[in-house]
């Protein structure tokens, strides 16, 4: 056969061995570090079940009567604190109460550990330019690389479960928080910043007292995307043992149950929803002093 | 004020913008146009061999077009930008020599300064901008927040405490901006085009809340704008920069009268001289001035000195003058040579103020066939100003050259 009609690619045994000798590589790091990195996401584990377990075991209407408290603490608006009752009402009356707080826990304890990790992350790229350029195209490929490949090296690392599930879902849904906290902090008025040089200010002072309050609405949009990526990746998470609503949707895919499958998917969109709406209104009424007056 | 102490030293400064300024500083030493280096390098000179005192309690203006360097020569006396070589030395201290820690103990307590976009901090309060330099300086809560109303209400601002920046006006803002300045009693105040930003009706308000606030506090500010009015009016000297180099420093009569080139007499060529000067500023030493008590000593002083009038004046100061035809008529008519010198004979209203602007007399001195006498703000006579001075002030300045030579 010519080398013109198919690509020359390399010997078939050469490939093999190339991936073996990868594959053996990984083996043996998960060999000889698995149990130390198991043992370093523990205390995430625990924090985890403990989050779900509060979640499952307290009774239904106070969890109910906190989520709503909460909204309406975080945004003062009645219609959206309704709207949020009777979501959870309705998503209770059709049996996914359990499921349903079984995908609010990971996906609470994601993104909060997406900005525990994210803000910071977001700083250090806006102090140095340097940084910026080597963190950017990693967070493209993070951004890019299909899911599933990454949950390879996670789950031969981890297993199957709750924490390869949360790295998982960390990794698809960080890059907006830390794009964002760049961006942010890297648009706030040089004159400001000058100001506070001129009065003295130290470092710390200056992040946050200056940099952070005035990249919030920055740091807010990225929270609010990021939180949306994680629900996008439930599904993909439950994959891997990661329970709730995006389990109900796997099983339905596997045993073509079609209501099943559009009422759990319906409750991910409906907490989509919720995070979103509730996330937004509290970035704007936090902020509204920023913008002059009569921009309502 | 020329007897104040110097505050601010600057020596030998200089400033490159660029990759590698050392590299290229011999050639900017070596006289290379602003040009020539951009195009052969791709530096920027920013500020060119400054050397320049400042006193205290003086209001020093520099004044230059936009990208004449002013933003960065005043960035330089708080460090906000690092000079590429010079020295400094504020209140004796020499600014380049301080570390991080004592430059910000340095910039909490001996300078501050006001912004041409006001620099507030728009996600806090009016009352938390004021105190933002206590705050930094560790005033506690309650004392920081006392000084910082006090300053609201000097500046005029009293009840907007709890206001944010977007709800002011530009004007506001700015005070704001002052208050702030004010509020940590640094002895230093820099303000870069602190009113340029500003409605010409609200900046001369504010420049004249300036003055106002200045008479009382006596801060040493150094003061930068654009605009030549501006700094003619409230410069006690201004320094001229152009293209990142320093091209006069004068007073504000200095600047217009004896121009130091081409270029800076063709930027006060446009200016209102009239507006601009005071009459202090133009006067001459008054000749003829008498202390004769009597109408025949008036008459003898003007016969001998061949004049036709004189000023008279006696231990408590200026009288007023006398007109040798109005004498010799009342001679002629009834009085007596040993009479003494009574006030009707005596006009006293014609004189002016020596800090009054040209503007203001120029009717009056144009319109008296004889020098107006100038007296000061205790009465004595200080000199008088001529319609022949007053002409020539507003001769073109090209034909007032060879004069001045
Ligand atoms: N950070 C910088 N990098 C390069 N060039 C600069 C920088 N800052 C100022 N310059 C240049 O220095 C010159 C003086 O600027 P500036 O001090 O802002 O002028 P002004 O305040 O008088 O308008 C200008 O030519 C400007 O382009
Ligand atoms: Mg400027």
């Amino acid at each position: 056969m010519s080398v013109w009609n198919e690509f020359p690619a390399l010997s078939r045994e050469t490939l093999v061995e190339m991936r073996k000798s990868l594959d053996n590589a990984y083996r043996g790091f998960t060999r000889e570090y698995g149990e130390s990195i198991e043992a370093f996401f523990d205390p995430l584990l625990q924090f985890l079940i403990a989050f779900e377990k509060l979640l499952l075991s307290t009774p239904w209407w106070i969890v109910l009567a906190v989520i709503v408290g909460l909204t309406f603490a975080a945004t003062r608006s009645r219609k959206l604190s309704v709207g949020v009752l009777v979501s959870l009402i309705v998503i209770g009356l059709l049996g996914m109460w359990e499921d349903t707080m079984s995908t609010l826990s990971i996906i609470t304890v994601s993104t909060l550990v997406a900005i525990a990790l994210g803000v910071p992350v977001g700083i250090a790229m806006a102090t140095s330019n340097r940084f910026q350029s080597f963190a950017t195209p990693v967070l493209d490929v993070m951004q890019t690389m299909p899911a599933f490949v990454y949950l390879i090296p996670v789950v031969m690392l981890l297993g199957i479960g709750k924490v390869p599930g949360l790295i998982a879902v960390v990794i698809y849904a960080i890059p907006p928080v830390i794009r964002l906290t760049n961006l942010g902090i890297r648009l706030v008025d040089r004159e400001v910043l000058e100001a506070a040089d001129a009065y003295g200010v130290t470092r710390w002072q200056r992040l946050f007292q200056v940099q952070l309050p005035l990249a919030m609405p920055n740091i807010m949009a990225g929270i609010n995307q990021t939180i949306m990526m994680a629900l996008a990746m439930v599904v993909i998470a439950s994959m891997i043992g990661v329970a709730g609503l995006g389990q109900q949707v796997l099983r339905s895919i596997n045993n073509q149950y079609f209501a099943l499958g559009l009422l759990n998917g319906s409750a991910i969109v409906l907490l989509a929803i919720v995070f979103d709406r509730v996330s937004q209104a509290y970035a704007k009424r936090s902020q509204a002093h920023l913008r002059g007056p009569g921009s309502e | 004020m020329s007897e104040n102490n110097v505050l601010i030293e600057v020596k030998d400064l200089y400033k490159v913008f660029g990759p590698t300024p050392e590299k290229v500083l011999p050639q900017v030493r070596e006289g290379i146009s602003k040009d020539q280096l951009f195009r052969e390098t791709g530096h920027t000179i920013g500020l060119k061999n400054i050397n320049m005192e400042i006193r205290e309690g003086e209001v020093f203006v520099i004044m230059g077009l936009s990208g004449s360097g002013k933003s960065t020569l005043i960035r330089h006396f708080n460090r906000l930008i690092e000079p590429t070589s010079g020295s400094l030395l504020i209140e004796g201290t020499d600014v380049l020599s301080l570390n991080a820690k004592t430059l910000q103990e340095f910039r909490r307590r001996h300078v501050s300064m006001v912004f041409q976009h006001f620099g507030l901090m728009p996600h806090m309060s009016v009352l938390d901008n004021v105190c933002f330099g206590l705050k930094a300086q560790g005033v506690d809560k309650n004392d920081r927040e006392a000084r910082g109303r006090q300053w609201l209400r000097d500046v005029g601002l009293e009840g907007y405490d709890t206001q944010y920046p977007v709800q002011l006006s530009g004007g506001q803002q700015q005070r704001v901006g002052l208050a702030r300045a004010l509020c940590t009693d640094a002895p230093v105040l820099l303000m870069d085009e602190a009113f340029s930003a500003l409605d010409p009706l609200i900046r001369s308000q504010m420049q004249d809340q300036m003055i106002e606030l200045q008479e009382k506090l006596h801060k040493t500010i150094v003061f930068i704008t654009h605009d030549l009015d501006e700094a003619l009016r409230i410069g006690d000297r201004i320094a001229i920069l152009k293209d990142g180099e320093v091209v006069q420093i004068g007073t504000p009569r200095e600047i217009l009268l004896e121009p130091a080139d081409d270029y800076v007499e063709s930027f006060v060529q446009d200016v209102n001289r009239a507006r601009a000067l005071t009459v202090e500023t133009v006067m001459k030493p008054a000749r003829d001035r008498i202390t004769a008590t009597t109408i025949g000593a008036a008459l003898e002083y003007m016969k001998k000195a061949s004049v036709d009038f004189a000023f008279v004046e006696s231990k408590e100061g200026y009288i007023g003058s006398v007109l040798k035809e109005e004498l010799e008529e009342a001679v002629a008519a009834d009085a007596k040579v040993s009479d003494p010198l009574v006030p009707e004979y005596i006009s006293s209203e014609a004189s002016v103020e020596e800090s009054a602007p040209i503007e203001s007399i120029l009717t009056e001195a144009l319109q008296s066939p004889h020098p107006l006498p100038v007296v000061d703000d205790t009465g004595n006579l200080e000199g008088v100003i001529s319609r022949n001075k007053l002409a020539q002030l507003f001769q073109a300045p090209d034909e007032e050259k060879p004069d001045r030579a």
